[in-house]
């Protein structure tokens, strides 16, 4: 059974939440999560595994 | 042109009942005479159990109502001996649209698996499932009386007692077994003073079969949100007759008999088709659907089946479907039982496999409806993200909802289910399963299974045939074919396989032993081993 990496993983962290911050520039909130939600999809959709979002979901809920 | 369903099909006839002065005797009283107690007739005549059908009614339903038969449906069609009718009758289709707004955001072919009988849906009106089905009962000399209305029913531990009101009186009658076959609003359910509880939806549909000369395609087209029907959704099906099916989705707090005025309907459905469409009104009704069931279909010695025991929403069409497997289900069972083959744990059998299949029939129907109509903002922001997406990226098309079409039930973990000792054998054939159908000879292997236990093996020898306890159960021996190997072997060189009388899977070895099938025989009959 694969497991959510909850180690440090992405590869420029300071630059990603820029590009993230950036992303949302310029939205309305409405349209922020309307964004939110598709970036959400996209995301879920590459990790796939079943067990790993069910973690993430829990993980995100606290 | 007189529609079928105002002709009257099994015609109000003076019962000699009304006469005698002792109550008449039935082995089994159907109440209903719609798809689902019709079928439960001819089914139980195919085992040799006579039973008599009582109905309110004299016609079949008024209107198309259920229109997508799916291939479950049509394999045990097969089995009554009007598949071919219903297919050759029916529009089969594979082609879809998904509309977001005023854009297409794709279109999806089903692609449904080579190597069966029967496709994975067909398009047909009710009235023609019925129609075909009453036919049938004729065939059978199945004893259907119109316009009698069962107004009373009590039941002890050794019968159940029926008062039926006709146009001359009413009279009384004695049933073994009572099946209740008299849709969603039961009057049965009412009479026993049993409840249906379950989800109510707040949400108003308007359906309506219009009759055009209209070039869109064979093809199944669903509409999230679309101008013609703002923050709404619709659907355009195909049905024979050139006849089409239109639902719109109308929103909570409607007026329904103002909606369901031609006035009021036409403008809607030119919004929709164009102003130059032209087209007839075939049939127009407004409702908020349910997805309920009640806690238990048996109680003693009636038997709820189909609507009466549990309604979903109409995504996904599994109304009428599952209530033909309600059938399915239930017929084998009782005619094992009254020949004396079977204990009480089968038929009790039933109430845990179809509960089992209402509840996974209510979980898909109402993940579509969460979906079609979503119930909060954030369920909407999510339903527009899939949607946007599934125009760009193929990854968002199976998250799109607008139903989850009917496939049959695997009744894993029921008490009927013997072992499960095929090494590598494949899943989608475990014990549980309905059969996979594939080619076989001239035919497909479907036509020779159901009806009566089955042993099917392949690669191997088994018996010309075993009797158990009094009980026979066939043989068929075969060859492998490609198919074969994935349907039935996986990764095994040989396997042995139990088939119940409703072709689902009892059990599954490598090799024949006769003890194992005894075993497997007994379990499957609710008997404890």
């Amino acid at each position: 059974m694969k497991s959510l990496n909850v180690k440090p993983n992405i590869d420029k962290p300071d630059d990603f939440y820029a590009s993230l911050l950036m992303a949302h520039d310029g939205l309305s909130k409405e349209e922020s999560e309307a964004f939110n939600a598709r970036l959400i999809l996209i995301l879920a959709n590459h990790v796939g595994d079943s067990d790993v979002l069910t973690e993430a979901l829990r993980a995100a809920a606290r | 042109m007189k529609k079928i369903f105002e002709t009257p099909l099994y015609p109000y006839e003076r019962p000699l009942d009304l006469d005698s002065k002792d109550d008449a005797r039935h082995v089994v009283a159907i109440i209903g005479a719609g798809p689902v107690g019709l079928s439960m007739a001819v089914d139980l005549a195919q085992h040799g159990i006579k039973s008599v059908v009582f109905d309110d009614n004299d016609k079949v339903s008024f209107g198309s109502r259920a229109i997508c038969f799916a291939k479950r449906t049509l394999e045990i069609a097969d089995r009554y001996g009007f598949g071919d009718r219903l297919v050759d009758k029916g529009v089969v289709w594979n082609h879809g649209k998904v509309f977001f707004d005023e854009r297409k955001v794709y279109d999806f072919n089903l692609l449904p698996e080579s190597g069966h009988r029967r496709p994975a849906f067909i398009n047909l009106q009710q009235y023609y499932y019925e129609e075909y089905l009453v036919d049938r009962a004729r065939e059978l000399a199945i004893d259907i009386r119109g316009k009698s209305k069962v107004t009373h029913i009590e039941q002890t531990d050794e019968e159940a007692k029926l008062l039926i009101e006709t146009p001359d009186g009413s009279y009384g009658v004695r049933a073994d077994w009572v099946i209740a076959c008299d849709g969603a609003g039961s009057p049965t359910r009412s009479m026993m003073g049993l409840s249906f509880t379950g989800r109510v939806f707040e949400d108003n549909f308007l359906i309506a079969d219009v009759v055009m000369d209209a070039n869109f395609p064979t093809e199944r087209w669903f509409w999230f949100d679309p101008p013609f029907n703002r923050g709404q959704s619709a659907l355009l099906h195909k049905q024979p007759d050139s006849v089409w099916r239109i639902d719109l989705q109308l929103g909570p707090d409607v007026d329904k008999d103002e909606e369901a005025k031609p006035e009021n309907v036409i403008p809607r459905l030119k919004a929709m088709l164009g102003d130059d469409v032209n087209f007839d009104l075939e049939w127009v009704s407004v409702y908020s659907f349910q997805c309920r069931r009640m806690e238990k279909f048996r109680h003693g010695r009636v038997f709820f089946a189909g609507d009466s025991a549990h309604q979903v929403s109409p995504f996904g069409a599994r109304g009428a479907n599952s209530g033909v497997q309600d059938v399915d289900n239930l017929s084998w069972k009782l005619a094992a039982f009254i020949q004396g083959h079977a204990t009480d744990a089968l038929l009790e059998s039933y109430n845990d496999e179809r509960v089992h299949g209402a509840d996974e029939n209510i979980i898909n129907s109402s993940r579509s409806t969460d979906f079609i109509t979503p119930k909060s903002e954030v369920s909407r922001i999510f339903r527009n993200a899939v949607l946007d997406l599934s125009e760009r990226f193929e990854f968002a098309r199976p998250l799109v909802n607008s139903g989850r079409l009917s496939v049959p039930c695997v009744y894993d973990g029921s008490r009927l289910n013997g072992v499960d000792h095929l090494e590598g054998g494949p899943h989608r054939s475990r014990p549980g399963s309905s059969c996979p159908d594939l080619p076989i000879g001239d035919g497909f292997l479907l036509d020779h299974l159901g009806g009566s236990f089955t042993l099917l093996s392949v690669n191997t020898d088994i018996p010309d045939e075993v009797d158990i306890s009094g009980l026979r159960v066939e043989s068929l021996q075969l060859e492998c074919s490609d198919l074969m190997q994935e349907r039935y072997l996986g990764a095994a060189q040989q396997a042995v396989y139990l088939i119940r009388p409703d072709q689902h899977v009892v059990a599954r070895w490598p090799t024949y032993d006769e003890i194992s099938l005894k075993k497997a025989v007994r379990t499957a009959l609710g008997h404890d081993v």
